[in-house]
């Protein structure tokens, strides 16, 4: 991946792993790769309620949220981060998410409100370049 | 609580709106106390703060942590992991955390901080605890901004006591020897008492910098730290140095202040296709450009920085 | 003048330097653990040492005389979803289909050591495996499977002496002597710390909780083997095949079985000075590459695992599961079971592998490569003795570290096409037709919560608080806990309950931030 140029207004992104798999290896090259990016990564470690990232979120004035789960609880705990936004007015954070999803709920969290949805395979570059679509300026 | 995430943004990317919010806040400001934490990383920092913000909010204090780490220079991107440690405290609304990147800009993270440190005081949170690892000149910025300035110390150094960084002994008010479960613990202890008695290093030629020892994993000396800090505070005011020290570095704020301003204002006058940046090309020296920007500089344009 | 015939290596050096048709594309051909690999292989790569020979000290060429003329290996599919009723009727088919053991999947609840109705639980019961809370569970899931008659590994690490109590107190009322038990605990709680992240207490309790399992079967249960070291997750986190032997025990795969054995019998006959012959001996279960599974034409799975099946195989494993094709996308239906069985069954039966013992032994290729694999290894733990061993390393993050850094690499190369996964960034399909998965009913978490709410209310309350409060005094102390664990359990205590009693005394575990 090239170097970016240094963002003069660095967007903030918070990754999370939330549910109780301890699976990080993904997580954590996507925060290597989003650093590289020029992002500033607010990474909240293991096992994280929806309620945890939320609040994590709002303090660190995050615009985007970054969900990692490989323990198959997707369909309960992502919408729940969305649920939760939703009661702290705070929809205009940004939603995504990572693991192993199968399509049919791609579909159906998208649905839900989750942003994008990142399966394995995705090349890095792929969640850059969405990223940048959605912060043109950064 | 967005509030004030959203205006410690603000004050971070020094937006054009801060000092509008400068102004509402004027009447609010309580200036909280500071204690500064640094040291090498892998001491144990992130969950010593976790274990004192745990031991202030048994005594019912709102506290707040600004934890700092030093950006990629190249890219402005950072990982900031210092929740991790402290993400038990999530969902406590009297506990604030708050993870900056230095962003490399030369006036470092001091200016956003203590414009943050403001704000938090100003939402009522009192103590703000200031970590940063120990890198580059990270620890002096810090002990610029603190009242208390905490350097924590590993038994498992490796070189000893002899080989802390230049400069650090210096800065501390209180030692803490962390990770007293460990061999070698008692062994760092005595070094260093023994060298800060052979020659006191404490700028403060009236405060005798104490050693505590602490393992935060095991939440023990966390009590005795909060001592050493309130004692560090009472001695700081009843000595008036409080109060001379609050004065000198609001005259150093201010020197940064203008500096970055300066610094800002010299960019955009020297932006490419610009004529300054045209006539530096020819001079080749920046000298007598400089003192262009500079009478351009007393024009009549508002203070932003 | 007599003509000197020219040397056959100097001749194919020139022409395999001068020849024109080469390969331009820039794949790297180093392995992944970035072991280069030479394009020929000759006897000049041959090691000079002595014969080995299987089951001689070094081991290297397997531990048995007879290899695989003498037994085949277990075959172990690791296997558990939803609830234990579900999951019985599973391994009830799969041992009616072939499978010689069995192999336990506890869902993430179980895994950290928490019962089905904690609030944490929800959306995770029966997901990436089975759902136990209480003895009642235990007993359902090896319902009619008698336990003297098979043996069973359980892959858990925290909690791992609570569910091996299960184990013994299901064997108790089946009539079954825990003498006659066997099995394996994977109870490698340090790999947890490392790479797999289902810590729960700090690592010196956790520590004391393996020497207490593996004391008190040494006493009780002496054909368990109650720890079993893996490096299947560290490997999954990212590392190379060099560091996952030298942090466990600290083509690839063969010789790395190859260097495992043989580092394992000399540093116990050499370093510890271990005296029984039997400890010299590494046996190993297998598990093929769940990383290496792609979401894009999942059939091509079926061929990627029997290819690492197969290595394992020529590698010597003593057991094995072979993942299946839809792992990569949920856990496997019964057919895709079955299919991943089957392939195992056609590697024996089919290939005729089985009929020579290390049969690439010799191998200008694998003895060169064993070698190199070894020699990294022991580099590996050089570096970790200078950290001042395993839990030290552990604190300052090295492995963790290390980990992320080659999982990094490894991403970037496919993204350079350094690499190349089939389907996902060469030779792809624009239209995929969706396969079969296994789907987890919702209506199965209400009621594996509805299910442990009733063993609470039927067991004896008092006998229950007794058990744990005992349990609690033994852990302030040095005793042995097992005996307490499984008074506990016998108790119906459910499995939160016996954890948090124990994260009492105990408290928890945080990590460091490695990224």
């Amino acid at each position: 991946m090239s170097p970016a140029k240094a963002p003069a207004k660095p967007v903030r992104i918070l990754l999370a792993k939330v549910g109780l798999d301890g699976h990080d290896r993904g997580v954590k090259v996507v925060a290597r790769a989003l650093r590289d990016a020029g992002y500033e990564v607010i990474y909240t470690g293991l096992r994280q309620t929806p309620e945890m990232v939320v609040d994590a979120a709002l303090q660190e004035d995050a615009q985007v949220i970054g969900l990692s789960l490989h323990s198959g609880a997707h369909m309960t705990l992502f919408p729940a981060v969305v649920s939760e936004l939703k009661k702290k007015n705070a929809t205009d954070i940004i939603v995504f998410g990572g693991g192993i999803i199968p399509d049919d709920d791609v579909e159906e969290l998208k649905k839900q409100g989750v942003a994008e949805l990142f399966t394995p395979g995705t090349p890095l570059q792929d969640i850059v370049e969405w990223l940048r679509k959605r912060f043109p300026s950064s | 609580m967005r509030a004030l995430a959203r205006a410690i943004t603000m004050v971070e990317r020094r937006d054009a709106e801060v000092r509008e919010l400068q102004q509402a806040l004027r009447d609010r400001v309580q200036t909280p106390y500071v204690v500064g934490f640094t040291g090498a990383p892998g001491t144990g920092k992130s969950t010593l703060v976790d274990a004192l913000v745990a031991l202030l909010r048994k005594r019912e204090r709102s506290v707040a942590v600004i934890a700092t780490d030093p950006n990629s220079p190249f890219t402005g991107g950072a990982i900031l992991g210092d929740r991790i440690r402290m993400q038990r405290h999530a969902l406590d609304p009297k506990v604030f955390i708050r993870s900056m990147g230095a962003r490399g800009h030369l006036g470092g993270l001091s200016l956003a901080a203590r414009e943050a440190i403001r704000l938090l005081g100003a939402f009522g949170f009192d103590p703000v605890i200031l970590e940063t690892v120990g890198v580059g000149q990270s620890e002096l910025e810090v002990a610029a901004v603190a009242d208390t300035t905490v350097v924590v110390l590993t038994p498992n150094l490796g070189d000893g006591v002899q080989m802390i960084k230049a400069g650090i002994l210096e800065i501390a008010d209180i030692f803490v020897v962390n990770k007293a479960d460990l061999e070698g613990h008692q062994r760092v202890a005595t070094e260093l008492r023994s060298m800060l008695s052979l020659a006191p290093k404490s700028q403060d030629k009236a405060w005798k910098q104490p050693i505590v020892a602490t393992s935060a994993t095991r939440q023990e000396g966390i009590e005795e730290l909060w001592a050493a800090i309130e004692s560090h505070r009472k001695h700081r005011e009843a000595g008036g140095k409080a109060k001379a020290q609050a004065e000198q570095r609001l005259k150093d704020e201010t020197a940064e202040v203008v500096a970055e301003i300066a610094r800002q204002r010299a960019r955009e006058a020297l932006a490419d296709g610009g004529v300054l940046a045209e006539r530096l090309r020819e001079d080749g020296t920046p000298y007598e450009v400089a003192e262009e920007i500079l009478r351009l500089l007393r024009g009549p344009r508002e203070l932003t920085p | 003048m007599k003509v000197r015939a020219r040397d056959p290596h100097q001749v194919w050096r020139e022409e395999f330097e001068s020849s024109r048709t080469k390969r331009t594309d820039n794949i790297e051909t180093s392995t992944i653990s970035g072991v280069p690999v030479k394009p020929l292989y000759t006897s000049d790569d041959l090691p000079v040492r002595a014969e080995e020979m299987p089951g001689q000290y070094p081991y290297t060429r397997g531990i048995h005389p007879t290899g695989y003329r003498g037994r085949l290996w277990t075959m172990r599919q690791f296997s558990g979803f939803a609830t234990a009723e579900e999951t019985n009727k599973r391994y009830k088919y799969l041992l009616a289909n072939g499978q010689t053991g069995l192999s336990v999947a506890f869902d993430m609840p179980t895994l950290m050591g928490q019962d089905s109705d904690a609030p944490t639980s929800r959306g995770e019961i029966g997901h990436c495996g089975v759902a136990v809370d209480s003895l009642a569970d235990m007993e359902t899931l090896f319902d009619g499977i008698p336990l003297g008659d098979i043996t069973t590994s359980m892959t858990i690490n925290s909690p791992a002496a609570i569910l091996l109590c299960m184990y013994l107190a299901v064997a108790e009322k089946q009539g079954v002597p825990f003498k006659k038990l066997g099995g394996t605990l994977q109870n490698d709680i340090l790999k947890e710390f490392i790479a797999q992240k289902e810590f729960i207490f700090p690592p010196e309790p956790s520590m004391r909780l393996v020497v207490d399992s593996i004391e008190y079967c040494a006493a009780e249960v002496p054909k368990w083997n109650t720890i079993s070291i893996s490096g299947y997750h560290i490997r999954e986190a990212g590392s190379t095949a060099a560091q996952e032997l030298a942090f466990t025990l600290a083509v690839e795969e063969i010789a790395k079985f190859r260097a495992a054995r043989r580092i394992w019998a000399r540093w116990m006959r050499e370093k510890y000075g271990a005296q029984d012959e039997r400890s010299w001996k590494l046996r190993f279960h297998t598990q093929t590459a769940g990383v290496s599974l792609t979401a894009q034409q999942p059939e091509l799975n079926i061929a990627r695992t029997a290819l690492e099946a197969l290595s394992a195989v020529l590698g010597g494993t003593q057991s094995l599961h072979t993942n299946a094709m839809d792992e990569v996308l949920a856990l496997p239906t019964d057919d895709s079971a079955r299919l991943a069985l089957r392939t195992q069954q056609l590697i024996a039966y089919e290939t005729g592998v089985v009929n020579t013992i290390d049969p690439l032994g010799g191998s200008y290729f694998i003895e060169s490569l064993t070698d190199e694999i070894e020699r990294q290894a022991e580099a590996y733990f050089r570096r970790i003795e200078e950290l001042g061993g395993v839990i030290p390393a552990i604190e300052a993050g090295f492995f963790q570290k290390e980990i992320a850094d080659a999982a990094f690499r490894y991403q970037q190369e496919l993204e350079q096409k350094r690499r190349i996964m089939i389907g996902v960034n060469d030779f792809t399909v624009d239209e995929e037709a969706p396969i079969e998965i296994l789907r987890i009913d919702p209506k199965l978490e209400a009621q594996q919560v509805e299910r442990v709410r009733a063993v609470r209310a039927r067991r004896d309350q008092a006998r229950c608080e007794a058990a744990l409060n005992r349990l609690r005094t033994a852990a302030a102390g040095s005793d042995n806990l097992m005996p307490h664990i499984l008074e506990a359990v016998k108790a119906y205590a459910t499995e939160g309950e016996i954890m948090n009693t124990l994260i009492d005394v105990f408290g928890v575990y945080t990590e460091k931030a490695v990224i």
